[in-house]
């Protein structure tokens, strides 16, 4: 750590700084993602902007390269971690700001699995990406889910499983959603270890996301075409 | 130190493991979402099933239905108090059926993951995880296992917690990790890196390998990693029977009893000496393994094309061990930046 290492953010013009915060991102320098976030919004940045063109495009490069087999998931914490600070300053300039919603995903870990590390990635990323994400913890039963559903009247419902125990919950849930016929009201994405694509399937999921990275992209994709078919 | 379980493993050259718990116990009528480990009170006779069906197949080892009798798992049902006590007891149920099998069987303790991330990344306190890890060790202790066996861990941070807490119980210790992601475990450890930080450890466990993880091929690449270290310490595999799949209300592993025993011929070939399966490994797959142990003989370790041939192909092209993987991008200088 030499002097001449040292980098002013302050210093870079609007190009560098966005660049400078991608690095900074990727490498979980928290109090530096917070200082380059408030440098842009003093720059008259619009807060929508600083959030996709400075997080979201930072978060992106972290995604591909833990997608990737580069990054794994403790680089990945700290990222998101770093990009939850930048968020926290964001949060109510959006909401004053009136900026567009990308889209509200229920999230959570079904019955019996206490093992949240991949929803949380998940919903992290997710964050920075620009959703909304109402995370419900672990341990959700049918009736949780359900109620979350009813109350915050997400797009998404994303559920995790880390286990082999556990992981036949998640059709208990979707189950039921067909039952009350409010199962095509939502998407419904599923991860965890245990899981592939023709799990996801059986049990009637619209998609088996494999990581958090994978679970962004498949949502923006599922979001995306939902908007299409509604203005259709 | 004398160890049933090195014993055994002198005596035999190859030890089998056994299978599946959560697939043999949902057979028998296990509901998804309850945890495993009530039923060591609750329902013993079907604990008891589980581990004749192992015994009765041909394992030397079988491990203790306590993969989640730690404080931090057993929170979820409301049983955080029952550690101890359901450690005890899934080792009192498997000390019966081993002293009444007519030869000598290991009764292996198992312990699994908290569930929790570890300092400095999570909130698990090094302390805490030791003492989560002692409190399920001394109870598996009391019930009569012969060694502790610590199973699809992902951190380093908790391998050696995990081992502290062994230690602090007095019990012997063996500790496989779970290598699912890219070839690596969830945290990103390679095979290679797993075996420097066991032999770096005060209380070194009685063996080391691979559980779970994404399908044989895979486990036997980890393998392979393992063994290129050259260290003496004897090697665990304990692959899954291929590949989840939902069928007709249950979950089925699409890995046949004959590709298990091509998979327990390859583990040894590669150099593990304690083999066995894990998820969805059925009686019927460790009668087919141990046939292959005890009537094929040992050959060279098998290249990784040879592996693909057998088994099917990787879930990732590298491991992470070759040199070869996927790398970042060159970066700009940052003060006080950790990785570059």
């Amino acid at each position: 750590m030499s002097d001449e290492d040292e980098i002013i953010l302050a210093e870079l013009n609007d190009e560098d700084l966005v660049q400078q915060m991608f690095d900074d991102l990727y490498d979980g320098l928290r109090e530096e993602i917070e200082e380059g976030v408030n440098i842009l919004i003093g720059r008259g940045w619009a807060p929508y902007d600083v959030l996709t063109k400075a997080l979201v495009g930072g978060m992106t490069i972290v995604g591909a390269d833990f997608r990737d087999g580069i990054l794994f998931v403790p680089e990945v914490l700290l990222a998101a971690n770093a990009m939850k600070g930048g968020m926290a300053i964001l949060k109510p300039l959006l909401a004053e700001t009136g900026a567009p919603r990308v889209g509200k995903m229920v999230i959570g870990t079904v019955k019996g699995d206490i093992h949240d590390i991949g929803k949380n990635l998940v919903s992290m990323m997710m964050e920075g990406a620009g959703f909304e994400v109402v995370d419900l913890g672990i341990n959700n039963s049918v009736e949780k889910y359900l109620e979350a559903m009813e109350t915050e009247g997400p797009d998404i419902l994303g559920m995790s499983a880390l286990l082999t125990t556990t992981m036949p919950y998640m059709k208990v849930v979707i189950d039921t959603m067909v039952e009350q016929g409010i199962r095509d009201d939502y998407i419904v994405l599923v991860g965890g270890a245990p899981l592939n694509e023709e799990f996801g399937k059986a049990i009637g999921a619209d998609a088996y996301c494999r990581d958090a990275a994978v679970a962004v992209e498949t949502a923006k994709e599922w979001v995306s075409r939902k908007h299409n078919s509604a203005k259709a | 130190m004398s160890n049933p379980l090195t014993d055994l493993l002198a005596e035999k050259g190859t030890l089998l493991a056994d299978g599946a718990t959560g697939t043999n116990l949902f057979n028998m009528g296990l509901m998804s979402g309850d945890a495993p480990e009530m039923w060591n009170t609750d329902e013993p006779q079907n604990i008891i099933k589980l581990y004749k069906g192992a015994v009765e197949s041909g394992s030397d080892i079988f491990l203790t239905n306590s993969f989640g009798a730690n404080a931090s798992r057993l929170k979820l049902h409301g049983a955080e108090k029952r550690a101890h006590e359901l450690s005890r007891v899934s080792a009192e149920l498997a000390r019966e059926v081993a002293d009444t099998a007519g030869r000598k069987v290991i009764v292996a303790g198992s312990v699994g993951p908290t569930g929790e991330i570890m300092e400095p990344v999570g909130p698990l306190t090094h302390a805490l995880a030791v003492e989560m890890f002692h409190e399920t060790a001394d109870g598996l202790k009391a019930g009569g296992a012969d060694v502790g066996w610590l199973e699809t861990i992902s951190a380093p941070e908790e391998y050696r917690a995990a081992a502290e807490g062994f230690k602090l119980a007095g019990l012997d210790w063996v500790g496989t990790m779970s290598f699912d992601t890219a070839g690596r475990t969830m945290m990103g450890m390679t095979s290679a890196a797993m075996v420097d930080m066991v032999h770096e450890l005060e209380n070194m466990p009685l063996a080391y390998g691979a559980n779970c993880g994404t399908g044989a091929s895979d486990v036997l690449r980890t393998v392979l990693g393992f063994a290129a270290k050259g260290m003496p310490t004897p090697i665990v595999s304990k692959g899954n029977a291929g590949i989840p799949k939902y069928v007709e209300g249950h979950i089925h592993y699409d890995g046949t009893p004959e590709l298990m025993a091509d998979y327990a011929e390859l583990a040894r070939n590669c150099g593990a000496s304690i083999i066995g399966g894990c998820c969805g490994t059925m009686p019927e797959h460790l009668v087919h393994m141990r046939a292959a142990l005890d009537s094929r003989p040992k050959g060279d370790a098998p290249s990784l094309e040879q592996i693909v041939e057998a088994l099917g192909p990787f879930s990732s092209a590298s491991d992470g061990t070759d040199g070869e993987g996927p790398v970042r991008a060159p970066r700009r200088g940052r003060r006080g930046s950790k990785t570059s």
